[in-house]
């Protein structure tokens, strides 16, 4: 009897989470949907779900007439570029915080913090005039550094909370045994601290490929990343929607995958270890 | 158990870091601050000289400014409202017993992993375009006429766009939270004969006070600054123009940089409000 009702709701459950899940994922269902039909599918009255004929025709198109490839890799340096410069800084900074404390830590940390909490429209002009005057506007190396700033807080917070849980005893006992600084940093805390590392490394990734404030107005045709490649879709000419969302697709569907896998760090890092 | 040795060598690896988001934070913002008491006009006659307070005055007495507050405000509550309220609801479902919890998760935090300007263009096109969008065709197959989604409803399009975007983010933060709430408070209440709606107010809600008070400043932070989901969609044509839209056309669109810098220093004012209580719990958490 008790079970009966265990079970009814479940069934209850499952079906309305299931429901709402993909209401939730349907936009982007429809998209990928959508980037395998033709033009004159795409606009189809009543639309066409799954009967249609499939053609990867719009993803040839794309890569052949605006060179996604190029957008790809400017994302993938920029990106890539900016995280892995930003964990090469942070991880000393995060290591002297977490190991060697002082009265002023907490006042660092949050510090940091609230660099991350200045709107970007604010500096937006100053950072246009620096970027001119260094020649920096629309290159990749410029973007790079302006993401790896951005990112740099959280990089910092979320290594020092991993760190934080790697017990000291174990560092201090590679120190009695002779291990200079840095080889204590290199060889006995940063294997130890790999996965946390490579959490930060997947979220920051995922936050710098879709940064859309910095890269829209800092590039033109040269340094633009993925994001100001689909906003070039914004003034379209002609039938488009199945060639918005062929590129729409390719632009979402590696990080949609390495999202997937960081979810759990999701939480850690966007709420600076709050919320657990 | 530090000795001075690696005290100091704690300070020379911190110090990179310091040093960049302190020239990151100092260098741009003195210079927003230098412009704004300028006159500066790049395209029409460069640095026209020191105006005091004038591009302050200016920012909030021109035509555009409250309504752009007014926008920001509708915008942010609205999306706050829609994501807090529909968050919680989702964490509590999430949270049952069901068959396939994992790929229900996948698909609810999917759309935070989409870059804004694809989820504005499509929202924009593939789904509310007045004439080939799915809206339009959901709209026709009813008999009703088609809704010209970002002209007639462009705030109420914006609030969905975004709160599409953020949903997932409240839900998956809710969600950890509501797992780490105690079962056996539960159990207990069920015993005492509490229903499911005070089990609710008095037991789950109190429980997410501080997840939510987290969600609610985080996302405040963002939604203050959102850019490319105006950008793309009206170009803050049709009342969506934010209170950071409007500084951003006085900066680049029109190149009034001491106007643009002056509204530039309202949201820098703006944005530490918010924060400062934010720090504040993340602060009191570092102390745990």
């Amino acid at each position: 009897m008790a079970r009966d009702v265990t079970n009814n709701r479940k069934i209850i459950n499952t079906a309305a989470a299931w429901a709402i899940g993909l209401l939730i994922f349907f936009p982007i269902l429809w998209t990928i949907l959508t980037s395998f039909k033709t033009e004159a599918q795409a606009i189809n009255d009543p639309p066409l779900f799954l009967f249609f004929d499939w053609t990867l025709e719009n993803y040839a198109v794309v890569q052949e007439r605006s060179n996604y490839g190029r957008f790809l890799w400017n994302s993938i340096m920029i990106a890539g570029g900016s995280t892995v410069l930003g964990i090469i800084i942070a991880i000393p900074a995060a290591w002297s915080m977490a190991f060697v404390p002082s009265k002023r830590t907490k006042d660092i940390l949050l510090w940091m913090l609230s660099t991350k909490m200045l709107p970007a429209v604010g500096v937006l002009y100053p950072i246009y005039l620096i970027f001119i005057q260094f020649g920096l506007l629309d290159s990749v190396l410029g973007l790079t550094v302006v993401l790896m700033l951005i990112n740099l807080p959280i990089i910092v917070w979320m290594l020092y909370t991993y760190f934080r849980e790697i017990p000291g005893e174990i560092l201090e006992a590679a120190r009695m045994d002779g291990a200079s600084l840095s080889s204590e940093i290199l060889y006995v805390l940063t294997p130890m601290a790999i996965p946390g590392i490579a959490s930060t490394l997947l979220l920051n990734f995922i936050l710098a490929w879709n940064e859309a404030f910095w890269t829209l107005n800092l590039t033109a045709a040269k340094a633009a990343p993925l994001t100001a490649f689909i906003a070039s879709y914004s003034s379209p000419e002609g039938l488009f929607y199945a060639k918005l969302s062929a590129a729409s697709t390719m632009a979402i569907l590696p990080i949609l995958i390495l999202g997937w896998f960081s979810q759990k760090q999701l939480v850690r890092g966007l709420t600076f270890g709050a919320v657990k | 158990m530090a000795t001075t040795h690696s005290r100091i060598a704690a300070r020379f690896m911190l110090a990179p870091a310091v040093v960049l988001l302190l020239g990151w934070m100092l260098v741009p913002l003195i210079m927003t601050l230098w412009f704004s008491f300028r006159k500066y006009l790049p395209l029409r006659g460069g640095d026209l000289g020191w105006v005091g307070f004038d591009n302050y005055v200016r920012f909030v007495s021109s035509s555009a400014f409250w309504p752009s507050v007014q926008t920001t405000l509708v915008i942010v509550g609205g999306v706050l409202i829609i994501t807090v309220v529909l968050g919680i609801l989702l964490a509590l479902l999430l949270d049952q017993p069901m068959w396939g919890q994992g790929i229900v998760r996948i698909l609810v935090i999917a759309p935070f992993f989409v870059m804004p300007t694809v989820s504005a263009l499509v929202w924009k096109n593939i789904f509310m375009d007045p004439v080939n969008g799915l809206f339009a065709h959901l709209w026709k197959f009813f008999g009703a006429t088609p809704i010209e989604w970002l002209s007639q409803a462009s705030i109420q399009s914006i609030i969905l766009i975004v709160s599409w975007q953020w949903l997932p983010f409240a839900t998956l933060i809710l969600l950890t939270a509501v797992q780490s709430l105690d079962g056996e408070q539960i159990e207990a209440s069920e015993m005492d004969g509490a229903k499911p709606l005070q089990r609710f107010f008095y037991i789950i809600l109190p429980h997410l006070a501080r997840a939510i008070t987290i969600v609610v400043l985080i996302q405040t932070i963002f939604l203050l600054s959102i850019f490319a989901e105006i950008f793309v969609t009206t170009g803050g044509a049709f009342g969506t123009k934010t209170l950071s839209y409007l500084i951003f056309q006085r900066v680049l669109e029109s190149q009034n940089v001491g106007l643009g810098s002056a509204g530039g220093i309202y949201a820098i004012i703006l944005a530490n409000i918010v924060a400062i209580f934010l720090m504040r719990i993340v602060g009191k958490n570092l102390d745990a």
